[in-house]
């Protein structure tokens, strides 16, 4: 392949990949930003990866070519009514953050292959036939170079997930909500004094964050897999969780890591096709998130700060 | 009330909602939960093989169990036991089948070398964790990945492009005739033995060695433990060693005992993972982690005769063991309600 073949097939590929990674990841900057740490993404991630594909094999007579949207919304829907299990938990009954989101994490793989084995009497669902589709961007897809990299045969949903990276941002450090919501993270105590609803906001912003992992989860077994098994998250939702470490608790930082990693997954994937690295063994880029995670973390790529009561219950009253 | 009373009752309630949960969850998917629970018994204490089996599958979990216990004990979470393990299983079915010795030499240097591996698994966030205060859960998530990766690319290097590593030799091998006799030819192995040594090494270290007083004085306050002399960044690092290498041995125990090779991994093995369940269930205690480690390991194996006794999903278990995590998490809230069940007794 020559270069140009190249680009035209690692971009795409590699916005496909990063798309659910940008929702989950931005889902888990709400979280975190209001001092719950949530690393029940995957779990969340799998149950709208589940609900995506059963509601798409359920009701695709019925809703047509509108089927992979609206089981994008229930998948929202219900991963987000699960996310309040880890909000009880985390807020109400001030468990530690990280047993609740590994229970979450248990949970969902436990309870959708549950459901798979009732309802279909195997290990995996069948393969759903309403994909999402791609689509042609009119006019911006006859750009030279640029136009076939970004705009042909993209997902909606990668646009979706760019779009809602925007409207993070905007709500988190433009409105009234963002910024409570940031008080909240920082100094419970100082926003509680100001007449701030701790529990209410930490609740919203676990919800919300549930409700995006939902979506990014269903996008993911929508567009990647077509079907549901064990095996079809399998850790996107702790690259999720690292992207938006790497994004620095930012949502346009954890879009760009989302994208980021997204490559590596691309590379890993085609790498056997590219002359120049056709010899640099796959693992090298299948870890490539990872130690990049570790490393930011480590203070090498910038400095990493965490909200500061990220993880820590609010007990009103408490110095 | 006492405190101990209640530290004991808030698992023993965990469980059993655990169970009322599952319980519930099976009704509402038209299965009986009386029979399911009945297969699951049976699949643990059915017959001298299921026995077997179940104390197969009991060793991985008490030390992994151990290795969360341990790193707990010094105020750090290790969730990287399933990364270490991995590691572990893999440095011991090399070393069981690369090398030829004598089986005193050889078996000890198999265990170690899965110990070793654990270990420097552990070490990488124990290092960071102690010089640049990088938080061990995100560095030891990331490293599951790194393992797992690593662990699929070495198998496959290591075999010459297979998926699978060549067998052990015998003279590494944990299994044991005599067990697997005495079990109706279960694969049960001398893991156990080895699991439960490691039990009393942990105590032994905690309990009776200055360096297990010091790892636990900088669990309890890290700064008190740095005012009265303790390195506090050595004992960090100490610690997610040794809490790897149990992690590392739990892998040996399927590299040397259960498969005697290991298979290209397509997603986690999950024992670390239970291990979490399993330390937490446990109080973090040496003898809590056998008590954790044989009622999950039991419920883990005795759900595989739930599909073909009772037609239910296996994964009902997986299910159950998240919900006793869940509740044990909410330890808070069942105490609460202890203690005002209690005052409500007294007033009477």
């Amino acid at each position: 392949m020559s270069f140009l073949e190249v680009l035209y097939f690692i971009v795409p590929t590699s916005i496909a990949y990063a798309a659910p990674l940008i929702l989950t990841a931005i889902g888990g900057v709400f979280s975190e930003r209001s001092g719950v740490v949530n690393i029940g993404l995957e779990g969340l991630m799998v149950m709208g990866a589940f609900i995506g594909i059963v509601f798409n094999l359920a009701y695709a007579d019925v809703f047509g070519s509108w089927t992979p949207w609206i089981a994008l919304l229930v998948a929202m829907l219900v991963s987000a009514i699960f996310s309040i299990l880890h909000a009880i938990a985390s807020v109400s009954f001030r468990a530690d953050q990280v047993v609740s989101g590994v229970a979450i994490n248990m949970l969902g793989i436990a309870i959708a292959l549950f459901s798979v084995k009732m309802m279909f009497g195997k290990g995996q669902t069948d393969f759903i036939q309403k994909k999402i589709p791609r689509i042609n961007i009119p006019i911006l897809q006859d750009i030279p170079v640029i136009g076939p990299m970004f705009f042909k045969s993209v997902y909606g949903t990668s646009v979706l997930a760019i779009i809602v990276a925007v409207i993070a941002w905007f709500v988190i450090y433009k409105t009234p909500f963002g910024l409570r919501l940031r008080s909240v993270g920082e100094h419970p105590m100082a926003a509680d004094t100001m007449g701030i609803n701790v529990t209410k906001i930490r609740y919203t912003a676990v919800i919300l964050s549930g409700g995006l992992a939902g979506i990014g989860g269903a996008i993911y077994s929508q567009t990647m897999t077509g079907d549901f098994g064990h095996a079809t998250i399998n850790g996107q939702g702790f690259m999720a969780l690292a992207a938006m470490i790497f994004g620095k608790w930012h949502p346009i930082g954890a879009m760009g890591a989302a994208l980021f990693f997204g490559f590596a997954q691309a590379l890993a994937i085609s790498a056997g096709s590219i002359d120049l690295i056709k010899n640099i063994p796959t693992v090298y880029f299948h870890i490539l998130p990872y130690v990049l995670t570790i490393l930011a973390l480590a203070g090498f790529i910038g400095k990493a700060n965490a909200p500061k009561a990220n993880g820590i219950p609010y007990i009103k009253g408490s110095r | 009330m006492s405190n101990r009373v209640i530290k004991i009752l808030v698992p023993a309630i965990s469980i059993i909602l655990g169970l009322l949960v599952g319980a519930v969850v099976m009704l509402f998917s038209g299965y009986d939960p009386v029979a399911g629970y009945i297969a699951l018994w049976n699949g643990i204490f059915g017959d001298s093989y299921a026995i077997g089996e179940t104390i197969r599958q009991i060793s991985p979990y008490i030390l992994a169990g151990l290795a969360v216990a341990f790193a707990f004990r010094t105020g750090l979470f290790n969730i990287g036991v399933e990364g270490q393990l991995m590691v572990g299983w893999f440095a011991s079915a090399y070393v069981g089948a690369a090398f030829e010795l004598p089986m005193y030499i050889h078996l000890p240097f198999a265990l170690l070398a899965a110990a070793l591996a654990g270990a420097l698994w552990g070490l990488v966030p124990g290092i960071l964790k102690a010089t640049l205060r990088v938080h061990e859960v995100i560095v030891t998530i990331m490293m599951n990945y790194v393992a797992l990766h690593v662990v699929n690319a070495l198998i496959k290097t290591v075999s010459g492009g297979s998926y699978k590593t060549d067998k052990i030799q015998p003279t590494a091998s944990l299994r044991s005739e005599f067990l697997s006799n005495l079990t109706d030819y279960s694969t049960l192995h001398f893991g156990i033995f080895v699991a439960l040594a490691m039990v009393i090494v942990m105590w032994f270290i905690l309990e009776k060695t200055k360096t297990g007083f010091e790892l636990k004085s900088v669990g309890f306050n890290q700064n008190a433990s740095h005012y009265s002399g303790m390195n506090v960044n050595k004992n960090i690092i100490l610690s997610m060693v040794i809490s790897g290498a149990f992690a590392g041995l739990g892998g040996a125990m399927e590299g040397l005992g259960t498969f005697g090779s290991m298979t290209n991994q397509g997603g986690f093995t999950g024992i670390g993972f239970d291990g979490i369940a399993v330390a937490l269930l446990g109080a973090n205690s040496p003898l809590g982690v056998i008590f954790g480690a044989s009622l999950f390991g039991s419920l883990k194996y005795g759900a595989n005769n739930m599909p073909n006794a009772a037609s239910i999903p296996l994964e009902i278990v997986s299910i159950v063991i998240a919900l006793i995590i869940f509740f044990v998490a909410c330890g808070y809230i069942i105490r609460v309600a202890l203690e005002r069940l209690n005052k409500k007794k007294e007033a009477k």
